[in-house]
C-alpha cells in the first residue's frame, strides 16, 4: 500500500528525501515528465486528452514535522528544537528514529516519583527535553547525530479494525491520493502534480512550485484534523472520521474558490460520495500560498480526516481514502474552463 | 543465553499487575530448564524451586523479581472513546500518543488520544493532561465498541524493545522484567555448579499496586534468606545526580533498614571477590521494593536488594545498560554458589554470639 510506505518514510521539513525516492519510484510510469526543482519539489505533468488546453495543480506536501538537533551535552544527550508545530506535551515517553541511519532515541523525563507537587501539571519545555541515543559523551553523540540532524518519531504504519494508524498522515494521506490520481486515466486537460517539501514550516515548498506551474486552478490534498474526543465544552469536531472527504471553505490560509467547493459538493452528490465541510477557521494548507501565487489562482482543498495529526500516531479511515480519491476523480473529470467562468 | 533477545521477550510481554498470565506463561517457559518444580502462588506469583545439594534439612533462600507491570483501565465509553484511569503508578504525562492494546471480548489495537495543536486553546498547552481529560481510542464505531469492550477492561502499553548505542536498550516494562532476566540468567548459571542452599526464585506479582505478590508468596516460601531485585533511577539529564546512579557501571546494592546488614556485607563481598562493579545504594526508610514485604513476613527474614539503574521510570522508553543486568545475573549466582551452611550462623547478629 503507497500510504503505508509514505508514511513510514522519513521526512521532516527540508529533508523530503526518503519520501521523494518513493514519490517518484511511484508515479514515474504514469506521468510523461517529472523533474525535481531547486527547492526539492517533485513536480510531475501527466498530459490530458487534449480537448482542454487548461492547466490545473494538484498538490500534496511531503514534509511532516519532526525534530532537529541543536546541541549535544556533557553526557552524549541530544539538544533539540521543532521543526513544524510540535506539541511538547506528546514529546516524553517517545521514541524517536534519527537522522539518515534512523538511529533509535527516546525522550524520556524525570521519574513521577521524584516529581515534586508543583511539577506534576507542567508541561516539559522542549528547551529541557533531550533525545537519548545511548552515547555516553560529547564526542559520541557529536559523530553519532551531528548539529542539524534530523529526528522524526518511529511510528510503523499498522492496519487497525476499521481504521490505519500511523505517523505524518499530514501529508502522507495527500501525497497517497495524489499517487493514486496519477496512476489513472488522463483527463481532458494537463494534470500537474506537485509534491512539495516545506509545508510545515511555512507552505514554502507550493509557493515555488505553483509559480512554476502557474496553474489555472488548484486543489490542496490534505489529511486533515478530525477532533472528535468527548471534550467539556464540545466544539466542532473539525471533521468527523468514517464521514467521507472533508472540503475546506475558509481555512486560517485561504478562502477557498467558491467554483471549485461548487463542483466538489454537486459532483459528491450526483455521485453518491459522502463528503463533510471542515469546520471553517482552522487549519492551512499549502493553498493558501498556491492561491497567491501570480496573478492568483483559484484554489480549493480537499482532504482525508485524521485523528491526531501531528502526534506520534494518527488514524484514519482508508474508507474516507478512497472516497478521497473518488470525489477527486470524478470532480476533475467534470471540471472544465467553464467551471470558473 | 542472549541477553537482549530474553529482555526483549520479557519487555514486550504483557501482564498488567493483577493480570499477569501472559507475562507469567513467558516465565515459566524461560525457567523450566534450569528448576525442580514450579508453582503459582495464590495472588499469581510464579514460585519455583532449584533445589540445592546440601544436608536437609536445606536453608531457603528467596529470589524476588516482580513481573508486573503498570497498565490502564477502562473506566467508561463515552462517544465511543474509552475514558481510562490506572493500574499501578502510569505517568500521564507520557500517554499522549501512545499505541496501546485494550483487552475487551478480543484484543483491540488503539492509541491514547490527543488534541492537535492546531485546536488546542492556548490555556491548556501548558498544562498536562491528567487522567480525567485522556480517552483511548479504537478507532470503532460507538455501537461497536459498546458491544466488545466494558468497562473495567484493561489496557496494556504496547512498545517494543529498541537497541540504542553502547548495549543500552528501551522499552516499556524493564521495571521490573530486566530483574526477571537477572534471576533467569542467575538460574542458568547455577545448573552448572553445586549449591548447598535450596534457591526459591519467585517472579512476584501486583508488586505495582503494593508489594501484594510478595507479602504472600514469602510467606508461603518462608525463607531464611531473601534478595529482592528490582531498578533503581539511573542517572539522566535534569534529575540531581544525588538521586540517581550511572548506567553500566553495575547493580547497586541496597543498605539501610530495609535491609540485612550481614547479608549486604555478604553481598558486597561476593562482588569484590568476583571482581564485578557495584554501587552502594542507601535508601534511609521504605524501598519500595519487594524487600518492603519480605523483610517482615513471618517472624522476620533478613533481606537484601541488588538493583538496574534505569532512566525514565514508569515511562516507555525505560533504559538500562545490558551490562548491569549481566552483571547483576552473576552477581546473584555467584552469591548462592558462595553461601555455605554457615551463611545462616553469619546472620546472626553479634550479641548471639
Amino acid at each position: 500500500m503507497i500510504l503505508k510506505e509514505l508514511s513510514d518514510a522519513f521526512g521532516v521539513s527540508g529533508n523530503e528525501d526518503d519520501v521523494r525516492a518513493i514519490v517518484l519510484d511511484a508515479v514515474r510510469d504514469h506521468v510523461d515528465e517529472v523533474k525535481i526543482d531547486a527547492m526539492g519539489n517533485v513536480l510531475a505533468a501527466k498530459r490530458g486528452t487534449g480537448q482542454d488546453p487548461m492547466r490545473v495543480m494538484l498538490a500534496a506536501h511531503m514534509d511532516e514535522i519532526g525534530l532537529m538537533v541543536i546541541g549535544h551535552d556533557d553526557n552524549g544527550f541530544l539538544k533539540v528544537r521543532s521543526v513544524g508545530g510540535i506539541d511538547p506535551r506528546l514529546l516524553p515517553g517517545t521514541l524517536f528514529v534519527v537522522g539518515p541511519e534512523r538511529i533509535p532515541g527516546v525522550v524520556g523525563v524525570k521519574p513521577v516519583h521524584l516529581l515534586e507537587s508543583g511539577e506534576r501539571k507542567k508541561v516539559s519545555k522542549i528547551e529541557d527535553l533531550v533525545i537519548d541515543v545511548g552515547a555516553q559523551s560529547k564526542d559520541e553523540a557529536e559523530k553519532l547525530a551531528p548539529l542539524g540532524t534530523y529526528a522524526t518519531f518511529a511510528t510503523r504504519f499498522q492496519e487497525l479494525e476499521a481504521t490505519v494508524s500511523g505517523k505524518a498522515f499530514d501529508d502522507r494521506a495527500g501525497c497517497a491520493v495524489l499517487v493514486e490520481l496519477l496512476r489513472g486515466e488522463p483527463f481532458t486537460f494537463d494534470l500537474h502534480a506537485a509534491f512539495t517539501v516545506q509545508e510545515e514550516v511555512g507552505l514554502r515548498g507550493a509557493r515555488v512550485a505553483a509559480y512554476a506551474i502557474d496553474p489555472d486552478c488548484a486543489f490542496a490534498l490534505e489529511g486533515t484534523i478530525a477532533d472528535e474526543i468527548p471534550k467539556e465544552k464540545d466544539v466542532s469536531p473539525t471533521t468527523r472520521l468514517g464521514k467521507g472527504p472533508a472540503i475546506t471553505v475558509m481555512d486560517r490560509s485561504f478562502i477557498a474558490d467558491r467554483r471549485l467547493v461548487q463542483l466538489l459538493i454537486h459532483t459528491a452528490e450526483e455521485q453518491d460520495i459522502p463528503y463533510q465541510i471542515k469546520q471553517p477557521g482552522l487549519g492551512g494548507t499549502d493553498a493558501g500560498a498556491i492561491h497567491l501565487a501570480r496573478e492568483g489562482v483559484p484554489s480549493a482543498t480537499v482532504a482525508v480526516p485524521s485523528r491526531y495529526i501531528h502526534s506520534p500516531v494518527a488514524l484514519l479511515s482508508l474508507d474516507d481514502f478512497d472516497n478521497t480519491v473518488r470525489l477527486m476523480r470524478k470532480s476533475l473529470s467534470r471540471l472544465t474552463r467553464d467551471t470558473l467562468k | 543465553m542472549e541477553v537482549v533477545p530474553l529482555l526483549k521477550q520479557l519487555s514486550e510481554a504483557e501482564g498488567i499487575a493483577g493480570f499477569e498470565g501472559p507475562v507469567r506463561e513467558l516465565v515459566r517457559q524461560n525457567w523450566e530448564p534450569f528448576v525442580d518444580e514450579m508453582h503459582e502462588g495464590k495472588l499469581g506469583s510464579l514460585i519455583a524451586l532449584k533445589r540445592g545439594t546440601g544436608p536437609e534439612p536445606r536453608p531457603k533462600l528467596m529470589f524476588a523479581a516482580h513481573m508486573d507491570e503498570i497498565g490502564l483501565m477502562v473506566t467508561d465509553i463515552e462517544k465511543g472513546f474509552l475514558r481510562i484511569t490506572r493500574v499501578g503508578g502510569a505517568d500521564p504525562r507520557v500517554l499522549l500518543g501512545l499505541e496501546v492494546t485494550v483487552h475487551s471480548r478480543r484484543d483491540l489495537p488503539g492509541v491514547v488520544a490527543t488534541r492537535p495543536p492546531h485546536v488546542l486553546p492556548k490555556r491548556e498547552r501548558k498544562k498536562t493532561v491528567p487522567f480525567d481529560e485522556l480517552f483511548v481510542d479504537v478507532g470503532l464505531s460507538e455501537e461497536k465498541v459498546k458491544e466488545l469492550v466494558s468497562v473495567g477492561d484493561l489496557i496494556s502499553i504496547r512498545r517494543e524493545l529498541s537497541e540504542l548505542k553502547n548495549r543500552r536498550v528501551s522499552g516499556k516494562a524493564l521495571d521490573d522484567r530486566a530483574c526477571v532476566a537477572v534471576v533467569t540468567l542467575a538460574l542458568e548459571r547455577l545448573q552448572k555448579v553445586q549449591h548447598a542452599w535450596d534457591v526459591f526464585a519467585v517472579a512476584t506479582a501486583q508488586e505495582e499496586t503494593g508489594l501484594k505478590g510478595a507479602i504472600a508468596a514469602a510467606y508461603g516460601v518462608a525463607p531464611d534468606a531473601a534478595v529482592a531485585l528490582d531498578v533503581t533511577f539511573g542517572e539522566q539529564s535534569g534529575v540531581s545526580k544525588s538521586d540517581t546512579l550511572p548506567l553500566g557501571k553495575g547493580p547497586s546494592i541496597a543498605i539501610g533498614p530495609n535491609f540485612h546488614p550481614k547479608l549486604v556485607k555478604r553481598l558486597k563481598e561476593v562482588a569484590e571477590d568476583r571482581e564485578i562493579p557495584y554501587h552502594m545504594d542507601p535508601i534511609p526508610g521504605r524501598s519500595g521494593t519487594d524487600a518492603w514485604a519480605i523483610q517482615v513476613t513471618r517472624e522476620g527474614v533478613p533481606t537484601a536488594l541488588i538493583s538496574i539503574p534505569l532512566r525514565y521510570m514508569h515511562q516507555p522508553v525505560e533504559t538500562l545498560a545490558v551490562e548491569d543486568v549481566e552483571r547483576a545475573g552473576r552477581l546473584l549466582a555467584a552469591f548462592v554458589v558462595d553461601s555455605g551452611a554457615d551463611l545462616l550462623e553469619d546472620l546472626a547478629w553479634e550479641v548471639d554470639k
